[in-house]
């Protein structure tokens, strides 16, 4: 593994993008950061821009308005850019999949590396699904 | 009581009243009244504009402009046909009062009426690529999609 | 130097919840218009709500808003029973108060933190939270779930609360009645934020009412409504509890409300517990039958209103739903203009929208200078301005 692959395991820095969610995963997300969790303790943090972020964390089902965003979001994005999909609209559209304002999914506009369902999620799960990404950013199976 | 303050001052204009239960009244008006009876209602009477609704029913379309008496928890729904179906339009009521401005933007866009005098008639909602002329609202439309009634 | 700047804020932020973008136009530091852009959150759940039969609709308002998961079913049952003149038990409107107000306590704890993350007092944020969690445990208590806890539904609730766990929300609001009385002394007391929020984002009385601005950004400009005592639902008719009303209308007076709000519901939930009839939690609804309702809710954030038509069959024809929201933030375009920068940020979060704070903030001088200004820097300005109150006030 490249020593710069290993320092990213050890602070992954998040940027978050709400497309069209109902809040709820955010706010569990930021539940992650707050002491009850706090997942700054193993250097994850939440940046203020996606061009300081090392994952994009994205919620909610995109609609044709953030569509457009997040594919400029993510373009913007250094690389490595790690994708995680949290909650049920972004992993699979849920009950969105028939409104008209929901064109798509979120794997369908950018790869998606990790999946969190859940409607929300716990932040127990989303620590889960964190810790399953550095693996898989180790390389590990 | 406030009902009653109505039911005298506006006996010319109302064409149907139907009182749900004391604190749910619906109001039929002419669109024409519109203007006249919420510039009463908000202005002399002191009711707080909640919001309106539109409908698209297979004899026009149909505002509810809801209005909320909360000194008696009274709620007041004006409701308005608009007979044309091609061509809906009614007077704009933001001038009046701007809290209606972004409803009747909504309603602009999602069911394609037209509000007469409206300072900023454009999208509210829906994306700039949505396409022109199409209403997610309207009830012929999601038929059509098929994904409607048919559940 | 008084050429207009815009500055546009927004869709994407790093701390709330829903997506909006506001335009500033500036003159110097002075805020002189705003301009509101939304639909980044919006999903067609009005259209998708008539595809769907009447108990699938509590499940799919719930997840209009994740902050206000019960303000949504609980004004749509309330209008699908107004439609249906449906009797509902009384155990049954005990609950739903309960949850109700669970939920108002945990909102504006979460609207407190977030407040304070924009000062610069992020132990204000992480009290805030940490004491909010209890109150997620309680949910997951009795509904099984921390958010979205599908209590409600036509003619009652889905679940009962066990009487094993009546001492455990009791010990829960003995906590946090310490901890809000705590923190009513650290953000009501402390001068620092009585200089930062004093006079700030001021919503007049007038303006309030022209646009029919609701909750506790209406209470907080001196208008005296709240849904839960002007037209009573659920179990509040049966319980004694005070609104309460600040005349300022500037954000330390939008704080002051929901603090003291927080006792209020304390109060509310310790008086439901202890009145709490047993009984049926539900009633056998066969049909709906043809005609309208209206159903209100005072949500943390306001009024909430839904209306629903019924021609008899088993979907709701037309379903409109307004959140409290949708007035509140209309309100920015007086409250902010007049305020600087450094204020504009508050402003916006003060009355609680899903408000949104800035990743892509370009401060644009002219068309050929663009200068980026990160989502933060806008934060950061925002609190140099209290560490300017410490240093020119605090001696």
């Amino acid at each position: 593994m490249s020593i710069k692959i290993n320092i990213l395991t050890k602070s992954l820095w998040a940027y978050h993008a709400a497309t069209s969610p109902c809040n709820n995963c955010d706010i569990e997300i930021l539940d992650v950061f707050t002491p009850r969790h706090d997942v700054e303790r193993f250097g994850i943090v939440l940046a203020g821009s996606v061009r300081h972020a090392d994952v994009l964390v994205v919620t909610g089902v995109p609609n044709f308005k953030t569509k457009e965003r997040l594919k400029k979001l993510y373009a913007q994005a250094a690389r490595p850019c790690f994708v995680v999909a949290v909650g049920g609209c972004a992993c699979g559209r849920i009950m969105f999949r028939d409104s008209y304002n929901s064109p798509c999914a979120v794997d369908e506009v950018i790869p998606v590396d990790v999946y969190i369902p859940g409607c929300p999620p716990k932040p127990e799960a989303i620590i889960a699904g964190i810790v399953k990404l550095i693996d898989k950013i180790k390389g590990k199976k | 009581m406030i009902t009653e303050k109505i039911k005298t001052r506006l006996k010319e204009q109302i064409l149907d009243w139907l009182e749900h239960n004391p604190k749910r009244i619906y109001i039929s008006v002419a669109p024409k009244d519109t203007r006249l009876i919420t510039d009463y209602l908000f202005k002399d009477l002191g009711f707080r504009f909640a919001t309106a609704s539109g409908l698209d029913t297979p004899s026009g379309f149909e505002i509810l402009y809801h209005f909320s008496f909360d000194k008696e928890g009274v709620v007041v729904s004006l409701k308005v046909l608009l007979k044309d179906k091609n061509n809906p339009q009614i007077d704009s009521l933001a001038t009046l009062f701007p809290a209606a401005e972004w409803i009747e933007r909504e309603m602009w866009e999602m069911l394609g009426i037209n509000f007469v005098g409206h300072p900023n008639l454009t999208r509210l909602l829906l994306a700039e690529e949505w396409p022109e002329g199409k209403y997610p609202l309207r009830h012929e439309h999601s038929e059509e999609e098929g994904h409607g009634h048919a559940h | 130097m008084s050429h207009k700047v815009v500055i546009p804020i927004g869709p994407y932020h790093p701390l709330q919840e829903e997506p909006e973008f506001f335009r500033l136009y500036v003159e110097g530091e002075k805020v002189v218009d705003i301009d509101i852009v939304i639909g980044y959150m919006h999903r067609g759940i009005e259209e998708l709500s008539e595809h769907k039969h009447y108990d699938q609709v509590a499940f799919l308002v719930e997840r209009i808003c994740g902050i206000c998961s019960t303000s949504h079913p609980f004004a749509y049952v309330n209008a699908v029973e107004d439609l249906g003149k449906i009797q509902v038990p009384e155990r049954a409107l005990y609950i739903r108060t309960i949850i109700a107000e669970l939920e108002r306590i945990h909102s504006h704890l979460l609207w407190l933190g977030l407040a304070g993350h924009f000062i610069g007092y992020n132990t204000v944020w992480m009290w805030a939270w940490r004491y909010r969690e209890p109150v997620l445990d309680l949910f997951e208590t009795i509904s099984g779930n921390r958010n979205h806890y599908a209590m409600m539904k036509v003619g009652g609730v889905r679940r009962d609360i066990r009487d094993e766990d009546i001492p455990i929300i009791r010990k829960t609001l003995d906590e946090l009645t310490s901890a809000t009385e705590m923190f009513k002394g650290a953000v009501m007391d402390d001068p620092v934020i009585q200089w930062r929020l004093k006079g700030v984002g001021i919503l007049t009385r007038q303006q309030a009412l022209e646009w029919s601005a609701v909750g506790p950004t209406a209470r907080a400009s001196g208008i005296n409504i709240d849904v839960r005592r002007d037209d009573p639902y659920g179990a509040y008719d049966r319980v004694k509890w005070n609104v309460i009303i600040q005349k300022e209308g500037d954000i330390f007076a939008k704080t002051v409300v929901r603090i003291l709000e927080l006792f209020e519901s304390i109060s509310i939930i310790r008086q439901c517990l202890d009145a709490m009839p047993k009984g049926p939690i539900d009633a056998d609804v066969q049909e709906i039958p043809p005609g309208e309702g209206i159903g209100r809710v005072e949500a943390p954030r306001g009024e909430c209103f839904h209306y629903v038509r019924s021609d008899g069959t088993n979907r709701p024809v037309r379903h409109k739903i307004r959140a409290p929201s949708y007035m509140n933030v209309a309100t920015n375009k007086v409250a902010a203009p007049g305020g600087t920068i450094s204020d504009a940020a508050l402003t916006l979060a003060a009355v609680d929208p899903c408000y949104c704070c800035t990743e892509r903030t370009a401060v644009i001088e002219r068309p050929s200078e663009k200068k980026i200004m990160n989502g933060w820097d806008l934060i950061e300005k925002s609190r140099q301005k209290t560490k300017h109150f410490l240093i020119t006030r605090g001696k």
